[in-house]
């Protein structure tokens, strides 16, 4: 679609009409700022750009100072540097889950409406077992038996996630194969894999890339829990669920001071909240546009 | 409805077949070795040359489903293995921690669906108003906000700063009246176990101990009841029969509550499950965050501690409580919903 024609959109006037939906898009567009400008916004010190920079070696957590704007962790971690590039590595995982876990799910949700028959009651009933499961617990399940890591991470979030997208796609694929421009594709000869490509899944592939690219959100909320508990990201590599996990032992604050180190956790709190919090709110928003019941 | 539950009851098997060697090929992934613990009851089994023997009589080498079919067997038999993390077999970990994470369940359970289903109806009936935009904002921010996020703010301004609210699942006190001997554990659900022992000193801590995560896991799952409610609420009030009692004369919150608001729950039942899969991941981490001493938390410590047997168990008792909530959705829904009961050609 030419943008001229997206502007005059009905959705895009409806997006734009809904408030809280362009709260949620100025969000996600500063988050996407401060991912891509993270060099300039905060420097890196070392080769590897992810390692949080420690401002010492001492484990008690310093106050917001000049030097370090949001303070510092558990250890010294510098928190400024570890919201900045730990915004990378929420879109670094949320970008990559989605794309591995679509091309899966349109790989076999694809095969399966297309083909139909066994294949399909095969694949759907496989589905039916791994949806029959809560996400994160498989999750957990996949990273104990692959070891802890952003990759594994990744690949365990991708591996609960594609079967939605591959039912999704397997009830448009239902319905496209059946139009009479795919029958008459193959009157003239063309063959499977032909029309598949250039005639059903150009014709079903949207709605499944929409749905997939809103999980963005709830995909990093996963992996910030799985970061939390412990089985994600190696210690001192910039990733919110980890920074979290550090405060843990300092929300008691001193014996003077309960909230002596808010800092450490309200600061990634906030970081990962507003996140996720602008995907949701994007997510909604459309799906109310889309809705023809709330019309 | 028989012939609709008959066919949910007879899938089920289906499920637990699939479920469980879905799980038992992930274990494949790791070396025999480590696979060995799904197969010994005690710690002492454990040593090096055992090692060899139950590789051997297991056929930790064989093709995957030989050794499926005999891990199987020994799990029918109830043998589950020895979890390291637990210190204890596999069995006796479930035996003590399930209680404590149904205890919690049911406290969180409650308030979701009374206050879920009371301010989804509420948003829908005054939508767009005031009351519509603050429940959709405490919904959006429900599971926006990280449950662990959540539960560590909790646990600063009620346990570190007020002092109220511990975390764990009893204090030193319990502890004490609990293991001396004069207690009897009927239930394994403290709150229940303390009344009739009559030690109502137990209850209040239990109470005391069961407020914040319960309140955690709530405020977490509550958000898409909220939304289900509402969507389904707003549907059935645009519909033609409203407009008609409507027109009648009737009175609004007769309208809402004997016609609108009836039909617009069947949707609302068939969704429980995905409720209850929320749910579950959310008493996962409330437990860890809360060192709620259910299977949540073993769960996670045995992923931790790469304690494979441990894993299994939790994975396969999730599995299990999940079937059993889908199961109960099932059977609500066919209650509800007359055309289910009655059969649908």
């Amino acid at each position: 679609m030419k943008f001229e024609n997206l502007k005059k959109s009905r959705t895009f006037k409806r997006f734009r009409k809904n408030k809280t939906s362009v709260i949620g898009a100025a969000l996600l567009l500063s988050f996407v700022f401060l991912a891509v400008f993270a060099p300039i916004v905060s420097p890196p010190a070392s080769s590897d750009s992810y390692l949080i920079p420690q401002a010492g070696y001492s484990q008690e957590p310093a106050p917001p100072s000049k030097e370090h704007i949001f303070g510092t962790t558990e250890q010294q971690y510098d928190l400024f540097y570890a919201i900045v590039w730990g915004t990378r590595t929420a879109f670094k995982i949320g970008v990559m889950v989605v794309f591995v876990s679509l091309l899966l799910g349109i790989t076999i949700g694809g095969l399966a409406g297309f083909y139909g028959g066994w294949i399909d009651e095969i694949t759907m009933r496989f589905t039916d077992i791994i949806l029959s499961f809560p996400g994160i617990v498989l999750a957990v399940v996949i990273v104990a038996m692959l070891g802890p890591g952003i990759e594994k991470v990744i690949i365990a979030i991708a591996a609960v996630s594609w079967p939605g997208y591959a039912r999704l796609l397997r009830g448009d694929v239902l319905t496209v194969k059946n139009f009479d421009f795919v029958a008459a594709s193959r009157t003239m000869g063309a063959g499977d894999f032909w029309i598949f490509i250039k005639h059903i899944l150009p014709n079903s592939i949207y709605p499944v890339i929409i749905v997939a690219s809103l999980d963005i959100g709830s995909i990093v909320l996963t992996a910030a829990a799985l970061s939390f508990l412990g089985l994600g990201s190696p210690a001192g590599y910039a990733d919110w669920g980890q920074i979290i996990a550090m405060s843990r032992n300092w929300i008691l604050g001193t014996s003077s001071n309960p909230f002596a180190y808010w800092h450490t956790l309200l600061i990634p709190g906030t970081a990962i909240f507003l996140f996720v919090l602008s995907w949701n709110l994007i997510g909604d928003a459309f799906r109310d546009i889309l809705d023809p019941r709330q019309q | 409805m028989t012939n609709f539950l008959t066919k949910r009851i007879l899938m089920l098997p289906i499920v637990a077949i699939g479920v469980t060697f879905l799980l038992f090929s992930l274990t494949n992934i790791l070396p025999s070795e480590m696979r060995a613990s799904l197969y010994v009851q005690s710690q002492k089994e454990l040593t090096p040359d055992t090692l060899k023997e139950i590789i051997k009589t297991h056929k930790l080498d064989a093709p995957i489903l030989s050794q499926y079919l005999i891990w199987l067997k020994k799990v029918l038999k109830g043998e589950l293995g020895y979890s390291q993390s637990a210190n204890m077999p596999v069995k006796d970990a479930i035996k003590t921690c399930l209680p404590a994470t149904l205890e919690l369940t049911i406290f969180a359970i409650i308030p979701i669906f009374f206050i879920g289903l009371w301010a989804g109806v509420i948003s829908a009936v005054n939508r767009d108003k005031f009351t519509d935009h603050f429940t959709r904002f405490a919904a959006i921010t429900g599971y926006s906000l990280p449950t662990f996020v959540f539960g560590l703010i909790m646990l600063m301004i009620f346990y570190g700063w007020l002092g109220i609210f511990p975390p764990g699942r009893y204090s030193l006190n319990s502890d004490i009246i609990i293991n001396a001997g004069e207690f009897t554990r009927w239930t394994g659900i403290l709150t229940v176990d303390s009344i009739l022992n009559l030690e109502f000193g137990v209850f209040f801590d239990a109470l005391k101990h069961l407020v914040l995560p319960a309140s955690v896991l709530c405020f977490g799952s509550i958000a898409l009841l909220i939304r289900i409610t509402r969507t389904s609420m707003l549907e059935e009030l645009n519909k033609d029969y409203i407009r008609t009692a409507k027109s009648k004369g009737l009175k609004e919150s007769y309208i809402i509550n004997t016609h609108a608001k009836r039909n617009a729950l069947i949707p609302v039942i068939t969704l429980i499950s995905l409720q209850f899969i929320r749910l579950l991941s959310g008493v996962v981490i409330t437990e860890t965050v809360f060192d709620f001493p259910g299977i949540g938390r073993w769960g996670i410590k045995a992923a931790q501690q790469l304690d494979l047997a441990g894993v299994m168990g939790f994975s396969l008792m999730t599995a299990a409580l999940f079937v059993i909530g889908n199961t109960i959705s099932d059977i609500l829904y066919a209650v509800v919903d007359p055309r289910i009961r009655y059969g649908k050609k």
